[in-house]
């Protein structure tokens, strides 16, 4: 296939347009909209509707609206704009409604700054709202990635009821590089993957022939409530196979970095040019931040791997607290970490990573 | 094989622009990886703008090298602030019509091209980028010039009318950069 040289942002928003993605609504936000200004463009051109919100609450309201009516819907925004989304994002995960976002990370907390960080990882994987819901959360490190990622999170949406975050980045937003396209959907399977959600989307049932469709946030009894957290509960168990994570030299590896998002491409070049200098390096990159790839951490061999580095465009870490969790006390957790904007260098991460070896 | 550049300069100078077509023309004639990172601030026309080209035969790693294989800057502070991320061994492009600042290292190569002076000869000021665009090219040959033509051509497609004076600027400064190198 022919390859196409993209902006990250913009090849976001064509992946959700070819994986059936027919409304958007968003407000803008530095670094992250050449989103929604690609999708007011293209989104008309296959019969799709693009609404520039007055708010991020309004934006993520409305795509909770389309998307429980079985239209694959999307919004986007950053950090800052994330938080004000939040309770339309903790709505769709009660009510089932399979929407997808996606979050161009900016330095934080507060308005913070525009330049791009990864400071929303507990945001993203540990609380994204109210109420104690999880959501598969997509980690790209190319715009390859990410188009593939968004282009997925659509039919994990739908294939689980249940909210889908592409966490992204400033960097990846905005960075271009060639790209292979997924295949665009036809109308006709764009119509048939909307006709499957009929069972649940209120789309006008003749409720004496169909059962009454609800999307409903709400529980009026205690035993229902916690009966929809239960099942819950057994669906983020069941994306144990879902998944994905990226490793490299752990057959011998003495040090392992470990790193997800912008940062995880970073130290994979590192861990390359460690290894031509004799260095004993290993590599894991969550590819799904959420579900974690906690086996990967605890099936290490710890006699051998003495020290683990987490790399992080976030201070605090966050995703190392993560990392803490899966390897207990059995080695050593050392972090690089940056924020508010600079970006992490790769010869930072081999410096940091040389400082442990050579111990 | 990696292959790292810098372009400098303040916003309206064509800097994005230089890298994105850079960019495209790699992407369209090799089947290396190529990645491009513009980074600016808020401001705009007049403010710093920098961006980073990395071609690569293997997937591209940190998007904004720590060492530049390459440099071209296009005024005075973004030589003074970043020459001393040039490797040993590297090559300068300066915009010598404006950079007045002596080049202190002499561990690296330094192509001279008056863009700014050129571009007003051409009685066309915005060209700059392209006659530095075709230096470059014409230097490190680091793509074929035809497929930067077809590029800017392509990328002009809504303004036909602004391609001659391109290609004559592109052409301009790929001389200057071939008798450089020669």
């Amino acid at each position: 296939m022919a390859r196409k040289f993209m902006k990250g942002c913009e090849a976001i928003a064509e992946a959700a347009v070819r994986s059936g993605c027919r409304f958007f609504a968003g407000y803008p936000i530095t670094p992250q909209n050449e989103i929604p200004e690609y999708m007011a463009r293209r989104l008309p051109e296959v019969g799709g509707h693009f609404v520039q919100g007055e708010s991020e609450v309004a934006s993520i309201n409305m795509v909770y609206g389309a998307a429980g009516s079985g239209t694959r819907a999307m919004t986007s925004s950053s950090s800052c704009g994330i938080s004000l989304m939040s309770e339309g994002i903790s709505f769709a995960a009660s009510a089932r409604v399979p929407l997808v976002y996606v979050n161009v990370q900016r330095g934080g907390p507060g308005i913070g700054a525009i330049q791009p960080a990864q400071q929303d990882y507990a945001q993203a994987t540990k609380a994204s709202g109210n109420g104690g819901f999880k959501m598969m959360v997509l980690a790209p490190s190319t715009v390859q990635e990410a188009v593939d990622m968004t282009y997925a999170a659509f039919d994990y949406a739908q294939r689980d009821r249940n909210p889908v975050l592409v966490l992204a980045d400033g960097v990846l937003g905005t960075i271009m590089e060639p790209v292979e396209l997924p295949e665009m959907r036809s109308e006709e399977e764009v119509k048939a993957l909307k006709a499957a959600t009929r069972s649940w989307a209120p789309v006008g049932h003749d409720s004496t022939v169909e059962p009454r469709a609800f999307v409903d946030a709400g529980r009026w009894s205690t035993k229902e409530q916690e009966q929809v957290c239960v099942r819950a509960e057994q669906m983020y168990a069941d994306w144990e196979k879902d998944i994905q994570v990226e490793t490299m030299y752990l057959d011998d590896a003495e040090l392992v970095l470990t790193s997800y998002g912008i940062c995880g491409r970073i130290a994979r070049s590192a861990v390359r040019l460690l290894r031509e200098e004799g260095y004993k390096v290993g590599l894991i990159r969550p590819k799904t931040v959420l579900p974690f790839p906690t086996s990967t951490y605890t099936g290490l061999d710890f006699s051998r791997v003495k020290n683990i580095l987490d790399v992080e465009m976030s201070i605090p870490a966050l995703m190392v607290e993560d990392v803490k969790a899966a390897v207990k006390d059995r080695c050593a957790v050392h972090t690089c970490c940056h924020a508010g904007g600079e970006i992490m260098g790769r010869d930072e991460v081999i410096q940091a990573a040389k400082a442990i070896m050579n111990r | 094989m990696e292959r790292n550049l810098m372009v400098a300069g303040f916003g309206g100078q064509g800097v994005m622009l230089l890298g994105k077509l850079l960019s495209y023309a790699a992407c369209e004639s090799t089947d290396k990886n190529v990645t491009f990172f513009p980074s600016y601030g808020a401001e705009q026309r007049g403010g710093t703008a920098n961006c980073y080209v990395v071609i690569s035969d293997e997937e591209v790693g940190a998007p904004l090298g720590d060492q530049m294989d390459d440099l071209i800057v296009m005024n005075d502070p973004s030589l003074n602030k970043f020459l001393y991320k040039l490797v040993p061994g590297g090559t300068l492009f300066i915009n010598s019509s404006i950079v007045t600042t002596e080049i202190t290292r002499e561990d690296v190569k330094v192509v001279r091209v008056p863009v700014t002076e050129m571009a007003l000869e051409m009685k066309n000021p915005k060209v700059l980028n392209i006659i530095m665009l075709g230096a470059y090219v014409g230097y490190t040959e680091v793509v074929p010039p035809e497929v930067v033509k077809d590029t800017i051509a392509k990328q002009l497609g809504k303004k036909p009318a602004m391609v001659p004076v391109n290609m004559e600027a592109f052409e301009k400064g790929l001389a200057i950069g071939r008798e450089a190198r020669a």
